[in-house]
């Protein structure tokens, strides 16, 4: 090494020691909050949804936005009644926003981040079933009160039995055996069914309750081709090929998102749903950007009792009306179950405090929240399954229909809770196979 | 036979500081500095790879492997002790890389990147389609125990800190005094010229095959010990971008010491979980920038800032 870099090397070193020790410093200052903050009133609130990555657009930002708004309107008081009393039991909410992109491991790390140097009274979270799967025996060692908000794996409370754990969305079960049943109502002569869904847990366990509740509820209907195309593939040309020449009667998709409108997209421009009928559990997400492209008669589920086929009630309408004047679409279901989960919470903390007559501890809020009946922005919530943790609600499907150029849901048809999901204590599996036992169809 | 130089004194140092320090960590810096050990593990076995001109992409093979054995061992065998398991796993990695090695060791530069990479996302592909694993969502990983111990949950995280210290330790212990060996400058010779190497009697395959080899097993290790601490395997521990988040580290921590590779993975979880909180939107980029810094300004990493103090305070 020559004589003459040394000084240059030398004060890059100690610059560089010195941006080192910086950091190390605003590391341990986040690290460390002030312990008063627990207790100045605020209700601290982490939120985890999809801030990059393929799951950002159709689902992680729509629930961002649906958070901001509602949180917005619960820390002033203007949601409509139950819910218009200022607060979380009398507390604002500090939302904290943190990125689900990373996998397994890195939420983990961040979660912990959240209970244990951020403080935060409860977590809302989690798209992806895989981070919840990780997610959840976390929730239990740190003791804090955690609500998933989205992921549809029923497995977590089939599993495992949680305190502190909370599901306020329905599992993915009730999709796909709501659209067997859907099927077959509109259809009794159904004699095949192909299958084109994404090469993951979802898609398979999606397939696989779809195939299971038809084989069961009609055992005579033919399954012609299963497709697993990988996950963003974004081209289907030879699925599609494969799917027209199998001919089967109806076609069944739980794909989401930018896959799903490429399955629609590349199915219309060679005519495959209008020769056979498709069903996308995840389609409502793009009914009104594709309004053109969708194939009369294709049936859209929307995960629930969500986007358009939320009942028509004032929280429903108030989350319409307020979301689309903010962000210039219409809230989609990843929006109804952000707002359903804050709502949730609302409802369990109000009740706790109510009860206690003053500042609800956690333990309150969570005898609150087991087995709560509350309204959402898609009509009503039962915390039915899991010893009261994971909620239920009804199913609802329908044709697409765009006859008068205006998009809308034809044949309707509701699947009340109990008709759609297992008894309490039985799993979605079990259920299935053992011909969807103790459903209460009406 | 192990005469001790600076080295090895201040590992030993760091070592029992590192013990210490455990015990007043909070336990989220302590889920992040395990975390960060464990990925160290990995990037020594791919800095040890680097030395002799080879990148591999694939250690998520072997990373994922490791983890997968923690998952199966202790909830389908009912095997929890944290010890054996890291055995079994550095063996079992060991064999799959000695066959796969065999292939390998032919092969250089972009040949031997695409080949690594390929062999990861075959495991990857493989575990998405076995729905008894959990296909993408991966399962939970059943509670380690330590010589028939089972520690409370409050326990575990420095219990599983601490055996990521140790074995860290004696990682970096043996890999500093593997680079002072002959097979260790081997591995710079055949960087250099494999023609001049197989005239000195040794063969350039043999040392690739060797270095290739225990690469895997510290990678196995690593990601036994991330699935103990996280709780959680899913084949995302195979996926390309996680062997690039490895290489992402080995560049800045550098490949001049064995150090290097835990000081890069360190503050690589530091910066980036600085950057969640600070940044949630735009994360990536603060990540992408630092990479970007440390290639202009230090390309030998991390590690040729401490170099160069050491120099400059010989010659003053």
């Amino acid at each position: 090494m020559s004589q003459d870099s040394q000084p240059r090397k030398n004060s890059r070193f100690h610059l560089t020691v010195f941006a080192l020790i910086a950091m190390l410093t605003a590391v341990l200052s986040v690290g460390t909050p002030a312990p008063a903050q627990a207790e100045d009133g605020t209700f601290k609130l982490g939120l985890v949804t999809f801030l990059s990555g393929g799951a950002a657009g159709p689902f992680g930002v729509p629930a961002r936005n649906a958070a901001e708004l509602v949180i917005e309107a619960i820390n002033k008081g203007t949601l409509p009644a139950p819910y218009n009393s200022i607060g979380i039991a009398g507390q604002a909410i500090e939302p904290i926003i943190i990125d689900e992109a990373g996998g397994g491991t890195k939420q983990v790390g961040e979660y912990r981040n959240l209970i244990q140097r951020k403080n935060v009274d409860a977590v809302i979270g989690y798209i992806s079933s895989g981070d919840c799967m990780a997610i959840a025996p976390v929730v239990e060692e740190l003791e804090t009160l955690t609500v998933f908000f989205d992921c549809g794996t029923p497995r977590i409370f089939e599993d495992n039995k949680y305190k502190y754990l909370f599901r306020t969305g329905p599992t993915s079960t009730m999709d796909n055996v709501a659209a067997a049943r859907y099927v077959l109502d509109i259809n009794p002569d159904l004699k095949s069914v192909s299958g084109i869904n994404q090469n993951y847990s979802f898609g398979k366990d999606s397939w696989a309750d779809f195939k299971g509740s038809i084989q069961t509820l009609k055992p005579s209907v033919e399954f012609k081709t299963e497709q697993f195309p990988k996950i963003y593939a974004g081209q289907y040309g030879a699925e599609v090929s494969s799917l027209m020449l199998e001919k089967a009667e109806v076609i069944h998709s739980s794909f989401w998102g930018g896959d799903m409108e490429g399955l629609v997209l590349q199915g219309a421009a060679r005519g495959l749903f209008d020769d056979f009928t498709g069903v996308f559990t995840c389609g409502e997400t793009g009914m009104f950007r594709l309004a053109d492209q969708i194939a009369e008669g294709t049936i859209l589920g929307a995960r629930g009792p969500f986007g358009v086929y939320a009942p028509k009630s004032p929280l429903n309408d108030w989350l319409r009306k307020n979301f689309m004047a903010r962000y210039g679409t219409p809230p989609t279901y990843p929006a109804y179950k952000m707002a359903q989960a804050l709502m949730g919470l609302k409802a369990a903390a109000d009740k706790a405090a109510a009860t206690a007559g003053k500042k609800p501890t956690q333990d309150e809020i969570i005898a609150a929240f087991t087995g709560l009946e509350f309204e959402g922005p898609g009509g009503t919530v039962k915390m039915a399954l899991g010893n009261g943790h994971q909620a239920v609600q009804d199913m609802y499907y329908g044709q697409y229909s765009n006859k008068n150029g205006k998009p809308t849901m034809t044949n309707v048809k509701r699947y009340p809770a109990d008709c759609v999901n297992p008894p309490d204590g039985v799993t979605s599996t079990e259920w299935i196979k053992n011909g969807l036992k103790q459903a209460s169809c009406k | 036979m192990l005469k001790t130089d600076n080295t090895s004194r201040n590992l030993c140092i760091a070592f029992v500081l590192l013990l210490l320090v455990g015990l007043i960590l909070p336990n989220w810096l302590a889920f992040l500095t395990t975390i960060a050990l464990a990925k160290a593990m990995v990037v020594v076995g791919l800095v040890m790879l680097m030395r002799a001109g080879l990148v591999s992409f694939g250690q998520g093979l072997y990373y994922c492997l490791g983890g997968y054995t923690v998952g199966i061992a202790g909830q389908h065998l009912g095997i929890t002790d944290a010890v054996g398991i890291l055995f079994v796993s550095a063996f079992i990695a060991g064999c799959l890389a000695a066959l796969l090695g065999l292939l390998l060791c032919r092969y250089r530069e972009i040949f031997f990147a695409m080949l690594t990479l390929a062999f990861s996302m075959i495991l990857y592909g493989v575990l998405v389609k076995t729905s008894e694993l959990g296909s993408t969502d991966g399962f939970n990983v059943a509670k380690v125990t330590l010589l028939g111990w089972q520690p409370s949950p409050g326990q575990l995280s420095l219990v599983v800190y601490s055996l990521a210290c140790l074995v860290a330790f004696l990682t970096a212990f043996f890999m500093h005094r593997y680079y002072q060996s002959g097979m260790g400058f081997a591995g710079e010779a055949v960087r250099e010229n494999e023609i001049r190497v197989e005239y000195l009697g040794v063969s350039p395959q043999r040392v690739v095959f060797i270095k290739y080899v225990l690469a895997a097993m510290l990678a196995a290790v690593g990601g036994s010990i991330t699935a103990m601490i996280a709780g959680h395997v899913d084949p995302e521990m195979a996926y390309w971008t996680t062997s690039g988040e490895f290489v992402f580290v080995a560049l800045l921590g550098g490949t001049g010491h064995v150090v290097a590779a835990f000081i890069g993975a360190f503050l690589f979880e530091v910066i980036r979980t600085i950057a969640f909180d600070l940044a949630p939107y735009t994360w990536q980029m603060i990540l992408g920038t630092t990479l970007l810094l440390v290639i202009f300004f230090l390309p030998k990493g991390l590690w040729s800032l401490l170099k160069a103090k050491k120099v400059g305070g010989n010659n003053v």
